[in-house]
């Protein structure tokens, strides 16, 4: 099949970017996109032109590396994929697609559709955790957790902090993420001692980081690749309002 | 003695109990004033970084991905394997053991063995206390579910993304101490160099992969958990990204290298399907406990599956090895699958495949269990090859998928560079030569949190450290290491991309050491590889600077120590006369195709010491002693 390709070059974070485009007459359906993507650089090397960088590692939609923009959609058409997992079957012969990097200004771009997402690191560096330390665990079976529960938990912790939701979102929130590291620990006995602190403190990161506020459009759950709900950002923002009404300062007394 | 294992004295029971009170303890006020390099952020790496700076040593935690939490430990499916008998099947630390020493077709040590199996208690309880939404019954109890190799049902698992739910407690309990300001992660950043001075491990070289900057980076210990190098095969279940660099230029220091031709070749993979393919994604083993395995009995029967009568069908796990069945372990199915390919009777367009079904599954649990179990595999394979698992049985072959060989350490995790310490895949301890499904995420953990944290700090309260700054000849002489391989790599210009020449290495190593091996293919190999390894040196094309972001420079440093390694792995394969776990030499099987190990000859590691560029490598031998799992012939039958 034929496919015809806009894709977003910039040089690096400080120089400014363009679309430019690439034909490729001979792709195989059965590729991958990012395989796709392989057969454009090889021959772009070829030419001793400069191959597009993208970032990706496990192909297998699990380590949340991959993520651009095609036609509009992050991580493009087929619901549930990240990028990496899509393939050329799902379009068509002579189809135009244009890439482009995710745009959100806590996301600055290093280099063609790569962007730099460390903020994600810093919101959970800012509680996104249980504080329990090597060697201080009870045994494994000491807590029950009703399978319900631990199964919600599991939805919410499938997140793979690709940076899709912040991508859709017109206000490019990190509302969806946030939320379901918040939700994750929620939902578990082990996450309850720190509930409130967490949900305050990592919402503030977000604020800090430059993301937007979340105004309940829902395109980050539409382009999900884990299908992560609404519900829990619906779950962060009562933890946010229930800890800012109830949360004790640091230090206050007890009596 | 160069490859002393330190094993303690006593029994094994209490071998890692006697270790511990005898290492000595660095003062909770003194651990401050002492720093420590890890370089990867997967299980090992990422536990071991956390758990030392709750410690309170000063550590700094190195990875290429954008972020701690993308090591390829992620991608675990299954489980991880730990003896609490929740199930009460007979399960005990003993059987765990006993288990892991027999999958290993006895290549292991028996006392790193014995001390992985208690540890695996200990990781369930700290992963639980984390976080860690592991699957639960309705009683709220955390839930098994059995996987190759055993008898009893004790692999714990998060739906079928067990190593993203393990990584993320890591990653989480590390971004804590980042939180603390114990540990200084360095994402985007390549090992390319390790730093020795006065004989031990002081430092790493990196380049920053935004900026190109090359750095020297100083500290007490280094601690090297960077994951196997599967990908010398080119297309491997590992991530694209996954490299051999920081452990071969390690090896290029002085740190020897055991067991390289023991790799693992997994058998539930999505086959290959064109010369495009630049990876191969495993379907977990954990499917194997309801899935059947079968192929045709007639040779070149393309008859779609639905249309093949239950009686002529064969179903060759459950036929040749009716105890353990579809649950045999990794080689044992991964070399029947190849065998009956090899007939003629593989299925698909390629004839590399058997079946993997799921309709007996699927009347007797019902879709909807079947969907909770595996639901998100079932996506993942409908997506990948347009088929839908629910209505045909899916496809499956083996792949490259873990290395069991690595840089050799002794009981204690320290390499033969005194301070270079190696954990999880990356070391070559625990496995043999084989490893079962569910004991990689345990490996990694047990090293990361519970046993680099006791041992470097033996190391660092028994030894003196000199001050050092980056200033130091040692560090100079790394730098321009790096810089000439940089400026060697850019300055080739020729005709072919870094993956081409990677293909092609990939193509020589699976035709001639994947999973049959016999003494003339791997002499035609061990041919091959240097003439390979020279036109690459002379035909490569890199463009572009260093002071940039590259990813063909990246690509084209690993892909010339992989080119190296190939030949050492070959080479190692062919001194290893022997069949054992998943090194398979031809010249050594039964009449039905089992594997004949040779104990007499070979029940040693073979740990490889460089000795310069273009020099045979020397090797030398630690012998296995077995004193509780005795050598015996494997059987699954």
């Amino acid at each position: 099949m034929r496919i015809v390709l806009h894709i977003w070059r910039q040089k690096n974070g400080r120089s400014s970017g363009k679309m430019v485009r690439y034909e490729l007459p001979d792709i195989n359906s059965h590729m991958s996109f990012l395989e796709m993507l392989d057969v454009l650089n090889e021959r772009l090397i070829e030419k001793g032109e400069d191959p597009v960088a993208f970032d990706h590692d496990c192909r297998e939609g699990i380590c949340g590396m991959c993520g651009f923009v095609i036609n509009g959609t992050a991580h493009g058409p087929v619901r549930g994929t990240t990028v990496c997992q899509l393939h050329m079957r799902h379009f068509q012969d002579g189809e135009e697609l244009y890439l482009e990097p995710w745009r959100a200004k806590a996301f600055p771009v290093i280099k063609d559709l790569m962007v730099d997402r460390g903020a994600f690191d810093r919101i959970i560096a800012a509680g996104g955790y249980v504080s329990v330390s090597t060697g201080s665990a009870p045994d494994g079976n000491a807590i029950p957790i009703p399978k319900d529960n631990a199964e919600l938990s599991m939805d919410a912790a499938a997140c793979i902090a690709c940076g899709a939701c912040v991508a859709a979102c017109p206000n490019a929130s990190a509302a969806l993420f946030t939320a379901a590291k918040i939700s994750h620990l929620a939902l578990l006995p082990q996450g309850e001692p720190e509930r409130h602190q967490r949900s305050l403190r990592m919402v503030a990161q977000a604020n800090t980081e430059g993301f937007g506020a979340c105004s309940n459009v829902g395109e980050c759950e539409a382009v999900c690749p884990k299908k992560i709900t609404l519900e829990n950002i619906a779950r962060m923002f009562r933890d946010y309002i229930g800890a800012s009404w109830t949360r004790r300062p640091a230090g206050a007394s007890r009596g | 003695m160069r490859h002393n294992p330190r094993i303690p004295s006593g029994a094994v029971e209490t071998m890692w109990d006697r270790c511990r009170f005898e290492m000595k303890l660095v003062n909770p006020a003194n651990k401050r004033k002492y720093s420590v390099i890890v370089v990867g952020s997967g299980l090992a790496g990422g536990a071991g970084a956390a758990t030392m700076g709750e410690l309170g040593y000063n550590v700094k935690c190195f990875c290429y991905q954008d972020s701690a939490r993308r090591a390829h430990s992620i991608a675990a499916q299954g489980g991880i394997n730990a003896a609490k008998n929740y199930q009460n099947d007979g399960d005990s630390v003993w059987r765990l053991f006993y288990d892991t020493v027999k999958g290993g077709d006895f290549r292991a040590r028996e006392a790193n063995v014995y001390r992985l199996a208690q540890l695996s208690l200990n990781i369930i309880d700290q992963c639980v206390a984390q976080g860690v939404p592991f699957a639960r019954e309705y009683g709220g109890m955390l839930a098994n579910r059995s996987f190759g190799g055993a008898q009893v049902s004790r692999t714990f698992y998060a739906r079928g993304q067990t190593g993203q739910q393990l990584l993320l407690g890591a990653y989480q309990a590390l971004m804590r101490q980042v939180d603390a300001g114990r540990v200084k992660m360095f994402p985007r950043a390549e090992m390319l160099d390790l730093i020795v001075i006065d004989g031990k491990a002081r430092g790493i070289v990196t380049r920053d992969m935004v900026s190109g900057r090359i750095e020297s980076h100083l500290a007490d210990a280094v601690v090297l958990g960077t994951g196997g190098y599967g990908n010398v095969f080119y297309l491997s279940t590992n991530a694209k990204g996954c490299n051999a660099t920081a452990i071969w230029r390690a090896y290029k220091r002085g740190a020897d290298f055991a067991n390289p031709c023991f790799t693992q070749i997994h058998p539930t993979c999505i086959p290959v399907s064109g010369e495009y393919q630049s990876k191969l994604t495993l379907m977990s083993e954990s499917l194997r406990n309801d899935g059947r395995i079968w192929v045709p009995v007639a040779k070149g029967d393309k008859r779609p599956a639905s249309q093949i009568p239950e009686q002529e069908r064969d179903y060759f796990l459950e036929r040749r090895y009716p105890s353990f069945g579809n649950l045999a372990p990794r080689d044992v199915s991964s070399r029947a699958a190849k065998m009956v390919c090899d007939e003629g009777r593989g299925v698909g367009h390629t004839g590399l495949g058997v079946y993997l079904d799921f309709a007996d599954a699927f009347q007797r649990l019902g879709r909807a269990t079947m969907d909770e179990r595996y639901g998100n595999l079932f996506e993942m394979y409908e997506q990948i090859t347009g088929e839908d698992p629910h209505s045909v049985p899916m496809r499956i072959f083996p792949a490259s998928h873990y290395t069991m060989g690595g840089l050799w350490v002794d009981y204690r995790l320290m390499s033969t560079i005194p301070g270079l310490f190696v954990i999880g895949e990356a070391n070559f301890s625990d496995h043999g030569a084989n490893r079962l499904g569910a004991s990689a995420l345990m490996q990694g953990l047990a090293d990361g949190y519970f046993i680099i944290p006791y041992t470097l700090g033996d190391y660092l309260a028994s030894n003196k450290f000199e001050k050092v700054s980056t200033d130091h000849p040692a560090c100079k002489e790394a730098e321009d290491n790096v810089n000439g391989i940089t400026r060697r790599l850019l300055g080739v210009n020729g005709r072919h991309t870094v993956d081409h020449f990677h293909r092609e290495l990939g193509k020589i190593m699976w035709e001639y050491c994947g999973m049959a091996r016999n003494a003339a293919g791997l002499q035609k190999a061990l041919a091959r590889i240097p003439e390979l390894r020279d036109e690459f040196w002379r035909d490569v094309r890199v463009l572009g600077e260093n002071e940039e972001l590259n990813q063909s420079l990246e690509k084209a440093g690993r892909v010339a120590d992989f080119l190296e390694l190939g030949e050492l792995l070959c080479l190692d394969a062919l001194e290893r006369d022997e069949s054992c776990g998943g090194h398979f030499r031809e010249e050594h099987q039964t009449a039905d195709g089992e594997a004949i190990r040779n104990d007499e000859r070979f029940c040693h590691v073979t740990a490889w010491e460089h000795r310069g560029p273009g020099v045979k490598p020397v090797q030398h031998r630690e012998p296995l002693e077995f004193h509780y799992v005795l050598p015996s012939v494997r059987s699954y039958k």
